[in-house]
């Protein structure tokens, strides 16, 4: 990520008559950086990235792109490219057409213009498919598309809006690849709006989580999914999600309890001295709960029964019990369990997360 | 388990084209059918009847003796009033009404329900309640209004006049009709092409006009055969010289002098169909296509 920043939203608020979908929202983007916005469906991702592009009038607050504030901007003059999750590609024109519609908007020269278009076409393997109409083309090859008539405007951001959540799961993650592969190449600035961890994660140099209009979380993917700021992002990053208990805190802050389930704190990084006796939730992993011989030696230790198993292949993710509580747990994909066994478990607690009841923040 | 697959029925199962369900729709079919082609019937036959064969009194015999001369009387020569230049004179005026009310009504139309639809300015739902309760007023009420505001403006008898009214009578409804089937357009399509920076008339010319063939057909249509149709505002708002066509035959078969002449009005009264029919059956096609792409879609 460079230090420059390349977008910056300063306070924006914007409603759909009554209903408030972003309330005073900021975040800046630096130059070359890909930036992935997650979250459920609804929270207004695609409504910031609209806001972004120009195609929705805010009412309230700045947005600056390049160390320009384009806020009063058309779409077409902010430097931005788009990419839309039906592909959105123009039905009666070729593909050519389809590239080339934006420059000669802009009454780019003819040269130029089909230098570039060959240039895109080459970069995203379409050249064979030139003089085809959209509707001769497979969805792959229609997103390939799609991609191409933002690289040939030649912008410095590029906006996604979920454009692989309509193609199937083996050609997403080529896509997904491919994507990653042309960052690397055109160190564009990228926002990508999609609610698919694994695109999320893969992707992105910093996530952005929503939730309801506001940002929850801003961070890097690793710091995302071991240090989750509150609870939602917690619950929503990682599959199958996060084990949460509620207890509280003992009064010495040393121990976490929830009835006969005690599990001592003394391995949990604390972002500060915590004041005990409170109620807090706890949060663990499946796949940080330690089984075989790493249980026995972790320092937080127990037993658990196993209710329900569920093989995955790669893993086997298990349902037990420990305490009367329910706990999932992930295994490696060959491990022979039954439901009734007794398992030895070990929490890691250095990759576990403590929140707050009532705020929900980390502690 | 295996031998299960072999006996019992297989393949597509068999029909009976002459059950009873068969018979009942495909005879009620051509009842209705029937009573829907009789009168065309008629009329065809008996315009091709002379007048003594017609004396005669049996409407539903095909001609004896054909002749064409009821059509040659009906376009050139039947008299109404003081003219006697026949349907030629009012169809020419039809003509010189329709296509450009036609042409008005849908450009204007068009591009309204387009505005309507993508632009979403300021007012644009008040504007369109505006517009759709214009066409819940009865044209009854507007008539004597707009014969002032013609004369005023110096229009009234002309054929100028006459498109002017039927341009904004269509507004209503064919503003919604483009208004929802625009809307019924996939919206990112309409910001793709804002980010790629092409304007209000760009996006109407170069990106939605290239997928509405179907719905300018229905709106074609619904105003040739509308306007062509129209006897109300011919009657009010032009004078002899410029009648349109359905007016000029009301004046031919309802003329009081002389013999009635059957044949002649029965060919005057095809004649006068004729371009409404024509339009039917060369777009019937994209008209059905036009419907079903949401133009009747909320
Ligand atoms: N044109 C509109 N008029 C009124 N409300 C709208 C409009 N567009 C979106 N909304 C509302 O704004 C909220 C955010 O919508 P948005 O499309 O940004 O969600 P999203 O995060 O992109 O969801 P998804 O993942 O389903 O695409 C939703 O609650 C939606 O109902
Ligand atoms: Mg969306």
């Amino acid at each position: 990520m460079a230090d420059q920043t390349s977008v910056s939203i300063r306070n924006l608020d914007l409603s759909f008559g009554a209903v408030e979908v972003l309330k005073d929202l900021n975040l800046d983007i630096g130059a070359g950086e890909f930036l992935v916005l997650l979250g459920s469906s609804g929270c207004g991702k695609s409504t910031l990235l609209n806001c972004i592009a120009g195609l929705l009038e805010i009412n309230a607050g700045q947005i600056h792109i390049n160390g320009r504030n384009v806020t009063w901007e058309e779409p077409s003059a902010r430097g931005i490219g788009m990419v839309f999750q039906s592909y959105a590609l123009y039905p009666q024109m070729t593909v050519r057409g389809n590239l080339s519609f934006g420059l000669r908007n802009a009454r780019v020269p003819k040269a130029e213009i089909a230098r570039r278009v060959k240039e895109a076409a080459e970069i995203l393997q379409i050249e064979p498919l030139l003089d085809r109409k959209p509707a001769a083309l497979s969805g792959g090859q229609r997103q390939r598309v799609a991609i191409g008539r933002a690289l040939v405007r030649h912008v410095d951001v590029f906006l996604f809006d979920e454009p692989l959540s309509n193609l199937d799961a083996k050609l997403r993650a080529d896509l997904r690849v491919e994507l990653k592969r042309l960052h690397d190449r055109l160190g564009n600035t990228m926002i990508y709006v999609t609610h698919d961890q694994i695109e999320a994660m893969t992707l992105a140099d910093r996530i952005a989580i929503m939730r309801g209009g506001r940002i929850m979380q801003l961070a890097s993917p690793g710091e995302i999914y071991n240090r989750p700021a509150n609870r939602y992002v917690a619950d929503f990053i990682g599959s199958p999600s996060m084990n949460f208990y509620e207890g509280h805190l003992t009064q010495d802050a040393q121990v976490f309890e929830s009835g006969d389930f005690r599990v001592p704190l003394a391995a949990y990084p604390f972002d500060s001295a915590q004041p005990g006796g409170r109620p807090v939730t706890l949060g663990i992993r499946p796949e940080h709960v330690l089984t075989g011989p790493m249980a026995k030696t972790a320092p937080v230790a127990m037993g658990a029964t196993v209710e329900m198993v569920e093989p995955m292949g790669s893993d086997t993710l298990v349902w037990a019990r420990v305490a009367g509580l329910p706990l999932r747990l992930r295994m490696d994909g060959q491990a022979a369990v039954a439901p009734g066994d007794q398992l030895d478990i070990g929490l890691d607690l250095a990759r576990a997360a403590l929140f707050d009841a009532k705020t929900e923040l980390r502690l | 388990m295996a031998d299960l697959a072999l006996s019992g029925p297989a393949g597509p199962r068999p029909k009976n084209r002459f059950s009873r369900a068969n018979i009942f729709i495909y005879g009620t079919l051509l009842l209705v059918s029937v009573y829907y082609l009789l009168p065309l019937y008629v009329m065809v036959v008996t315009s091709l009847k002379g007048m003594p064969e017609i004396r005669l009194g049996n409407i539903f015999s095909p001609p004896v003796d054909i002749t064409f001369e009821p059509w040659i009387k009906a376009w050139s020569s039947a008299c109404t009033g003081l003219n006697c230049d026949g349907l030629s004179r009012g169809f020419w005026n039809s003509v010189r009404i329709t296509i450009p009310s036609v042409i008005l009504s849908i450009a204007v139309a068009s591009v309204n329900g387009y505005a309507l639809a993508n632009w979403r300015f300021r007012g644009a739902d008040l504007f369109f309640t505006i517009l759709i309760f214009g066409a819940f007023i009865p044209y009854q009420v507007m008539i004597w209004p707009i014969v002032i505001l013609l004369r005023e403006m110096g229009l009234y008898t002309t054929l100028t006049g006459l498109v002017l009214v039927h341009t904004i009578f269509g507004m209503p409804i064919l503003t919604l009709l483009f208004r929802n089937y625009f809307t019924s357009l996939p919206e990112e399509l309409f910001k793709a092409a804002r980010v790629d920076g092409a304007g209000f008339w760009g996006i109407y010319f170069r990106i939605m006009l290239p997928m509405s063939l179907p719905i300018f057909v229905v709106a074609m249509i619904l105003q040739v055969t509308g306007i062509w149709n129209d006897f109300l505002f011919g009657v009010v708002y032009t004078k002899p010289d410029t009648y349109p066509m359905t007016v000029q035959l009301n004046n031919i078969v309802n003329s009081v002098q002389g013999v009635k002449e059957y044949n002649v009005n029965m060919a005057a009264t095809l004649l006068t169909g004729l371009v409404p029919l024509i339009i039917y059956f060369v777009s019937g096609k994209l008209f059905v296509r036009g419907i079903a792409a949401g133009a009747v879609k909320g």
